[in-house]
């Protein structure tokens, strides 16, 4: 029974391999392994694993029994083989419906009846199409044969069982189940297991940057319980059995177990897990053993290539292209009827070859006749010429200097090759805050701590010197900035030296600092670690110094009992709220001479360890053992007593908060103080018993430690020798998955916090005054976006306690952070902290910083105990393991006792607001999506200048439906009510608002608890009538569901074409729902790059990237789609008139190779150079003027009327291409050929000056390839009549072109023909130019006379809009457009 | 600086090409270039025009419709009976001489030689002397591709079956005495017809080329023998066969027939017709033209009058621009 269904296992698994082989096709439906060895695997067989042994060794028959179905580690991105590749091309390409016309054209040709030409002629320009994409395609498929082909035969050290050694292989022999052996710097070749490092505590380090970008290094984790561990891995040794889930493509999921032979069992998680195209660093030697590898490894299938899109500018081309099916079928049908009809007149003529044919089959035939011969109406080489069009425009965006990132040295990557043109019609631009409009780095502000607020005035300070540097280089030159290296205060001077310098050394401030990092740290270049300089230079608040030296010298406050010594209870509150800052995070610690270190050797401790250990335990406190387990303490304690009660807690290990609340009560009344007056309060309250725990701590210490006693230093002098202190540690590299936490560590480390190195059981941290501590690391609780937060749990260096630090958002934190039960007074201190607390936390986020809280628990050895069961489960259970580890986070993380709150300055991106006030103007809305509140969402909006300050806020939050539709209805009431008495005083600004920015306008703020019912079927009308009422809106705390959903109602229900801009992983669903997704590659990972269609690095490079690219690609390509169209009506026509004078018979009066080469050689290259590289304006001009844009985005250069303005000339142009020639030869002995010679030469010269007018720019590229195009066609027909001499009957060329051409008539008629022809639309252009560009539609060609005149001009434009909207009238009434004139110059 | 070329490995080219800033002329399609040039062209049009048109008008043209549909045409009764040779004379005076040399022409109106399946109609190969083509002429010349008893025709097809045999003869009539107005057949076809094209079968006597075909059904001769006063005149290179075979482009066309090259003095004249050629059927009109050539051809004063007319607009385009752009740009410019 197990046989048969692992044959059908077996079976199917070949079959979808098959499928799975295809290019980059996800292969989900990959192999479901069964186990067929009863022993090996006693437990149920879940078809969702896969076992993997190990190859070599003692369970070889194991292995090979199960391994026989995973796949090679050779992959094959190709998507043809040499012997596949014709026909799978073929299949391919035979899937576009313009393909299949052509080939039914082709087809048509091979009916007797209706055959126009010879079956070869008609064949030609399907085959050229075919052979053009095919020979693309093989190119393609060449490159990436070639990419695979070095790929596979990169080579690697496996252990070979025989020679029992490592042996070189080539990676392609890798198979599941090989140990591979790594080295520094080495390339994984597939998914591995870490089996094995070097580094004696078993990490070692990855860089993920082939696989997602991300250049810092991370941590993985050797299997834990190896029993081989620490020695050379021997193979002899390995006898377990790994069982893991089957290949998918999630990244950072990896989950399974490895079986001892014993039968323990070992979790393993994505922390074991080496992936493949990641490097090794850091680490001298690995080994691991393979557990995926090819095309199941997870790089692999992350892999899914580029995206395609379909454009609006082609769903609109379609439309087109189905008007001329119609314009066809009517010529045809015409054909048709008259055949029949002159047939059915004719009696008997000599001529009559046929007489057995009824007339009306004979118009039948007719009409299929005429489908060949006026085929090419249909264009069947737009597609393609649309094609290598895109392919040119993709090029030279992806060469703009200007969207080049000089310090992360990225170009603009174009993930989406066909929907360039849609950059040109952006109405909606929906973008996240963090990462996009901001810079993502993150700046530690200012905290609050134990409710007491630390401004950092100095820090605020320095900040704004950096943002005034900024703005200063800025002003000097737009692409040199200077940075202020900030090292001491002295910023500013410092920096003026540094502009003073020459130009030359003069680079973006961010470069330099990368370079810096560079050189000094050689191992790992272009580290991006979030450390920037700016971040890293905190400079201390004075007053929180103060406190902390304190607790660094006792003696002090012993002295100084005066005002501002903080108590002992807030001291712990300063040291844990700092240690938390150090230690809950994921920081790898490095320097640049140890490269990264785990734990170094701990310096000695300033004064005695023990000591702070006493003292910490004194002061620690616990919220469950509160003072309830004791009795009520002396109140009015005495110095005596206090001392006896700090010392009989630490015996006991429990604890208390010191205060003696005496006089809360009154403090209770004042709680709505200003925090600092409270502070005083505080601090004057808490003096005499601080005083005394000073005096306590320094009786027992003051003999051994004599020498850090800073004595009465001022704090200056603090702040100083705090920057010595720092100076020392200036070596520290911190990188860190968010960038938060960077800067939380580094805000640590200004206060001398300083984390020193990480290993997976314990950090080494420096404390003030303390020196290096080793902290024991229990667990990390790493972040997750449902809880919102993350913690640590750590064994605390002073107390041993088991400890849990916590950080995270401020609602969670302040949800869970818990009034503790007990006694009333504590209980008293912690609402009132909490209290503080928020009202800072609110104070933080109007001024638009981050913020988030830090909180601490103590737990109970036997509270951990029982946790420590539940978590270790979780960790080892292979199903449901995310949920069971959430859970069990949760059950950790109650009861937290709030520490303080953290204010972490993200800056603006650099140019935002010029961005984004270019993109309004250009007509674009910009909504801001974001998770952030929204306070800060409101100042980030201002600060980018999304709000003037004369705007009106509308905000909407509401719980409930029926609240939001009253709500929605009432604000959409005021928007109107607004716009009424906006517009009354101006009578005639109805223009206003698009062309000037600064009219007061509505921005709607919503949170997402309203948008979620704002969403909902029955009010996302409403919302949307507001939204659209309103000049920008923004939606703060929105989820990446709703961010998607709100991009989707708007490009759904307003028909509108949207782009979505983010840096996130928040942003994914966003991008990919919207018409254009933008991903910029910055701080947080690639994939808001990987789901987007553009990827760029800075916010700034969207305003290029739109006004000038978009909009140029735009105009090119629907110009060179339009002249496409215009082309082939107008030579198919020609034939067509020629059907009057020819019985509708389906002759044509041309050679037919002529007659198919004329579109597909002679005037195909003129339109590609067109759709390349046309300028309609200059880029500068574009830049400067985003109000351009707004011709392409309501998509006028391609409007329906263009459409058919372009056939009408179209068929204007070629009548008087026929009749000139005609009425010149009629009733003379001209024969067929010598009369369509004459027509075709002027056609083309025709269609060629055609394109010369509709030009914009002419380079030399566009004359040669003109020039080219025309002798092309002249040298073709002139040999053609030359030599072909019995070929292509029944228009055999022989002589003909030979003689018409030295004949002057053909001169005289082609030049008449030629300008008649072209008149019309010349004197329209001339016209246009001339007089002012009424309309949208010749705006483009404004540009002609030179930015100078043409500023001139835009000012009358402007002008003449605000007055009033009737330019058009300007141009009929000429009396009215000098005043304007003159009114602008 | 290796290392920092290194570093920017991915800096776009900073050349004119792909940041494109090629220097580029615009089309300054405004009135302030365009109207010189609208002028310019004006004149040269109006110039060529006033030469063609008095080239054209300088060009004498008889021309006689001999169809005989009317009762008192010559050739009336000749439309009626089935005979197979019918003489008529056309009689009529040349007032003004027609100098140089007079081409004499015969015009067929209504006559479709560019209908598509009459256009195929023959066999190129079998044309350029290939005797292989005589035994199995190509399908395209069906239903003219064998007679009722399956006997090749050579020439095949429509286009040799339907070739004019009306032949004419002009007599030049002082008094009563006739004098025969001599005409010239040399030359009358494409150069590249009679010595590229079509190619008579390399044998020795061009009558044993023909051996088992039949000649077309419509046809009173054989190709051999279709002028017995020259015999390299026969065949496929015979001149008016090459004239015929290559095909008007419109319905109504004029093709050469002979040449007068002492041109037509002054006097009355008597144009013998041998009526065969039956166009009745298809309501189609015969005619003869005598023409005499300009450089620019035949007579047409459509290119002159169009030439004059187009030129005029352009001048007086390039007026009311002037009017425009004085009005429209100078006070801006300032």
């Amino acid at each position: 029974m197990e046989r048969l269904h692992w044959v059908q296992h077996r079976c199917r698994q070949l079959l979808e391999g098959n499928a799975g082989r295809g290019w980059y096709s996800a292969t989900d439906g990959l192999p479901t392994k069964t186990s067929l060895d009863a022993h090996s695997s006693p437990q149920r067989v879940s078809g969702k694993r896969r076992t993997v042994f190990a190859r070599h060794g003692p369970h070889q028959q194991d292995y090979e029994a199960v391994s026989k179905s995973y796949q090679s580690n050779a992959i094959r991105t190709t998507k043809y083989s040499l012997l596949t590749f014709i026909p799978m091309n073929l299949f391919q390409q035979f899937h576009r419906a313009a393909n299949l016309y052509f080939l039914f054209v082709v087809l048509l040709n091979w009916v007797p009846v209706v055959e126009a030409f010879q079956k070869e002629i008609t064949m030609i320009p399907l085959l050229v199409v075919l052979v053009v994409i095919a020979i693309k395609d093989a190119l393609e498929d060449y490159r990436r044969y070639l990419f695979d082909k070095k790929v596979n035969n990169s080579v690697v050290r496996v252990f070979c069982g025989k020679q029992n050694a490592y042996i070189v292989q080539r990676w392609k022999d890798v198979r599941v189940g090989d140990f591979v052996r790594l080295s520094c710097n080495e390339i994984i070749p597939a998914d591995m297991l870490l089996l094995y490092s070097s580094d004696p505590r078993g990490v070692c380090y990855i860089e993920t940057a082939n696989l997602d970008g991300e250049t810092n290094l991370k941590q993985r984790q050797v299997v834990s319980d190896l029993p081989l561990q620490g020695r050379e891995f021997s193979l002899e040794s390995f006898r377990g059995r790994v069982e893991c889930e089957n290949p998918n493509n999630e990244l950072s999921r990896f989950r399974g177990y490895m079986e001892h032979p014993g039968g323990v069992r070992v979790g393993l998680h994505n922390n074991n897990l080496l992936l493949r195209s990641c490097t090794i660093r850091n680490t001298e030697t690995v080994v691991g053993m393979v557990v995926y590898a090819g095309h199941e490894t997870k790089a692999m299938m992350n892999n899914s290539g580029p995206r395609y899109k379909r454009s609006q500018l082609e769903k609109l081309l379609n439309t087109d292209i189905l008007w001329c099916v119609l314009l066809l079928f009517i010529m045809c049908l015409t054909a048709a009827v008259g055949h029949g009809l002159w047939l059915n007149n004719l009696k008997d003529p000599v001529f009559q070859v046929d007489t057995e044919t009824s007339p009306a089959l004979a118009g039948f035939y007719v009409f299929w006749t005429m489908i060949i011969v006026l085929q090419v109406l249909i264009p069947i080489s737009l597609y393609v010429s649309i094609e290598i069009v895109k392919l040119g425009q993709i090029y030279f965006i992806h060469n703009d200097l200007d969207l080049y990132n000089k310090q992360l040295d990225s170009r603009i990557q174009c993930r989406a090759l066909n929907i360039t043109e849609d950059l040109g019609q952006i109405q909606y631009l929906f973008s996240d805050k963090t990462g996009t409009l901001t810079e993502n780095k993150m700046v530690f502000r200012r905290c609050s701590i134990y409710g007491v607020e630390y401004p950092h005035e100095e820090n605020a300070r320095r900040l704004e010197v950096y943002e005034a540097e900024k703005n200063e280089e800025a002003g000097r030159s737009l692409t040199l900035k200077s940075g202020c290296s900030g090292k001491s205060l002295s910023c500013r001077s410092l920096s003026c030296q540094r502009s003073s310098v020459s130009l030359h050394t003069l680079t973006a401030e961010s470069q330099e600092e990368e370079e810096e990092e560079q050189l000094s740290n050689p191992i790992h270049p272009r580290t991006n670690a979030f450390c920037s300089r700016v971040a890293k230079d905190v400079v201390p608040d004075p007053e929180l110094v103060r406190k902390l030296n304190w607790f660094c010298s006792p003696e002090l406050a012993l002295r100084d009992g005066s005002s501002g010594t903080p108590s002992s209870l807030e001291l712990t509150y300063i040291t844990d709220f700092f240690l938390a800052l150090a230690i809950c995070n994921s920081v790898v610690v490095s320097s640049p001479s140890q490269a990264r270190h785990g734990v170094p050797e701990a310096r000695t401790p300033l004064k005695s360890l023990e000591e702070f250990k006493l003292m910490f335990q004194r002061l620690s406190f616990s919220p469950f053992t509160a003072l309830s387990t004791l009795p009520p303490p002396q109140m009015k304690g005495s110095p005596l007593n206090f001392t006896r009660r700090l010392f009989a807690r630490g015996k006991t290990g429990t604890f208390t908060p010191t205060n003696s609340a005496t006089d809360w009560p009154h403090l209770d009344q004042e709680s709505h103080l200003e925090p600092t007056n409270l502070k005083r309060e505080q601090d004057l309250s808490f003096t005499a018993e601080g005083g005394d725990a000073g005096q306590t701590e320094h009786r027992d210490t003051e003999n051994e430690d004599a020498k850090t006693s800073p004595a009465r230093q001022d704090v200056e002098d603090l702040i100083r020798d705090l920057d010595c202190e720092s100076d020392t540690n200036e070596g520290l590299l911190y990188e860190a998955e968010s960038p938060d936490e960077a800067a939380l560590v580094h805000a640590a480390q200004a206060y001398r916090c300083t984390l020193r190195g990480r290993s997976a059981e314990s950090l080494l941290v420096d404390l003030p005054g303390i020196g290096s501590l080793t902290v024991q690391l229990l667990h990390i609780l790493p972040f997750d976006s449902n809880r919102k937060k993350m913690s640590v749990v750590v064994r605390h260096p002073l107390t041993g306690h088991v400890v849990v630090y916590t950080k995270g958002a401020d609602s969670v934190i302040m949800d869970l952070a818990e009034t503790p039960q007990g006694a009333e007074q504590t209980q008293e201190i912690y609402s009132h902290i909490r209290e503080q607390t928020q009202i800072h936390l609110d104070g933080y986020a109007r001024e638009g910083l981050r913020t988030l809280c830090i909180a601490k628990k103590v737990v109970e050895e036997e509270e951990y105990e029982v946790w420590l069961k539940g978590q270790l489960l979780a960790e080892s259970s292979i199903e449901n393991r995310e949920e069971l580890l959430l859970e069990s986070a949760q059950r950790l993380e109650t009861n937290l006792t709030l520490l303080g709150t953290t204010g972490i300055v993200d800056r603006l991106q650099e140019e935002v607001p010029e961005t984004i006030e270019a993109l309004q103007r250009a007509g674009i809305k910009v909504w801001i999506l974001t998770g952030d509140k929204q306070e800060t969402a409101i100042n980030i909006a201002y600060a980018c200048k999304l709000l003037s300050p004369n705007d009106q806020l509308l905000t909407a939050s509401c719980g409930s439906r029926d609240v939001c539709a009253a709500l929605l209805e009432e604000l959409k009431v005021e928007v109107q009510r607004g716009k009424a008495s906006l517009t009354e005083p101006t009578a005639a600004g109805n223009h206003g608002e698009s062309s000037s920015g600064s009219v007061a306008g509505f921005i709607l703020v919503i949170d997402g608890r309203t948008l979620e019912w704002a969403l909902q079927e029955e009010l996302k009308s409403q919302f949307l009538e507001l939204s659209q009422g309103c000049k920008a809106v923004i939606c703060c705390r929105s989820t990446p569901l709703q961010k998607s959903q709100v991009v989707r109602l708007v490009r759904d229900q307003l028909g509108v074409m949207t782009l979505a801009v983010g840096d996130g992983a928040n942003d994914v669903s966003m991008i990919q729902m919207a018409d254009v997704g933008v991903g910029i590659s910055g701080q947080e990972g690639m994939q808001a790059v990987m789901s987007s269609d553009f990827a760029i690095s800075r916010f700034k490079h969207l305003s290029k990237l739109l006004l000038v690219h978009g909009s140029s690609c735009y105009s090119r390509l629907a110009n060179m789609i339009l002249y496409f169209i215009y082309k082939n009506v107008m030579y198919v026509n020609l034939l067509f008139w020629y059907q009057f004078f020819c019985g509708f018979s389906g002759s044509v009066m041309t050679n037919a190779w002529v007659l198919i080469l004329f579109n597909l050689l002679f005037t195909s290259v003129p339109p590609l150079i067109y759709g390349v590289l046309d300028q309609h304006m200059p880029a500068d001009t574009l830049m400067e003027r985003p109000e351009l844009y707004q011709v392409m985005q309501s998509s006028k250069v391609y409007a329906p009327y263009v459409f058919w303005i372009t056939v009408l000339d179209a068929f204007y142009q070629s009548l008087v291409c026929f009749f000139v020639p005609y009425f010149a030869f009629a009733g003379s002995s001209i024969g067929v050929l010598s009369f369509g010679s004459p027509i075709n030469a002027s056609a083309l010269l025709i269609i060629l000056l055609h394109q010369v007018i509709e030009s914009h720019t002419l380079t030399w590229i566009h004359v040669l390839v003109l020039v080219l195009s025309g002798a092309s066609y002249f040298g073709f027909v002139l040999v053609f009549s030359v030599f072909c001499v019995t070929c292509s009957p029944p228009t055999n060329p022989v002589g003909v072109e030979t003689l018409e051409m030295s004949q002057p008539l053909f001169y005289i008629v082609c030049a008449l023909t030629t300008v008649t022809a072209l008149l019309p639309r010349l004197l329209f252009r001339v016209l246009c130019n001339t007089l002012h560009p009424p309309a949208a539609l010749t705006s483009a060609q404004m540009d002609k006379v030179g930015s100078e005149r043409y500023r001139k001009k835009m000012q009358c434009w402007n002008l003449s809009l605000s007055r009033s909207n009737t330019l058009p009238v300007c141009v009929d009434n000429p009396g009215l457009e000098p005043g304007t004139d003159s009114g602008a110059s | 600086m290796v290392k920092e070329e290194q570093e920017l490995a991915n800096r776009p080219d900073n050349t004119a090409f792909t940041q494109q800033r090629l220097p580029a002329w615009q089309p300054m399609l405004s009135a302030g270039i365009v109207i010189p040039g609208f002028v310019l062209i004006g004149l040269a049009f109006i110039g060529i025009g006033v030469a063609l048109f008095v080239t054209s008008r300088s060009i004498q043209v008889l021309e006689f419709d001999y169809t005989g549909v009317e009762q008192n045409s010559p050739c009336f009764n000749c439309t009626g009976q089935k005979v197979s040779t019918c003489v008529c004379n056309l009689d009529f005076s040349v007032d003004s001489p027609i100098t140089g040399t007079v081409f004499f022409y015969y015009g067929l109106s209504n006559f479709f030689q560019n209908f598509r399946k009459y256009s195929v109609s023959k066999d190129d190969s079998q044309l350029y002397g290939d005797t292989d083509y005589f035994k199995s002429p190509s399908v395209t010349c069906s239903p003219y591709d064998y007679d009722s008893n399956k006997q090749p025709i050579v020439p095949c097809g429509s286009i040799a079956n339907s070739m004019f045999n009306d032949t004419f003869k002009l007599f030049n009539i002082n008094g009563t005495k006739a004098d025969l107005v001599p005409f010239d057949g040399k030359g009358i076809a494409w150069w590249t017809d009679y010595n590229i094209k079509y190619k008579n079968p390399s044998i020795e006597l061009l009558k044993n080329a023909f051996n088992n075909t039949v000649k077309p059904i419509f046809w009173f001769k054989p190709a051999y023998e279709l002028d017995t006063s020259d015999p390299d005149n026969n065949g496929f290179i015979n001149q008016d066969f090459l004239v015929w075979m290559r095909r008007a482009a419109l319905p109504n066309f004029r093709k050469l027939y002979r040449r007068i090259n002492k041109g037509l003095p002054r006097g009355n004249y008597s144009l013998e017709i041998a009526y065969n050629y039956p166009v009745l059927s298809f309501n189609g009109r015969k005619k003869v033209v005598f023409s005499n050539v300009s450089w620019m051809g035949g007579r047409n004063e459509f290119l002159g009058l169009a030439y004059l007319v187009i030129g005029s607009m352009c001048v007086f385009m390039s007026i009311v621009m002037l009017i425009v752009y004085a009005k429209f740009k100078f006070p801006e410019e300032d």
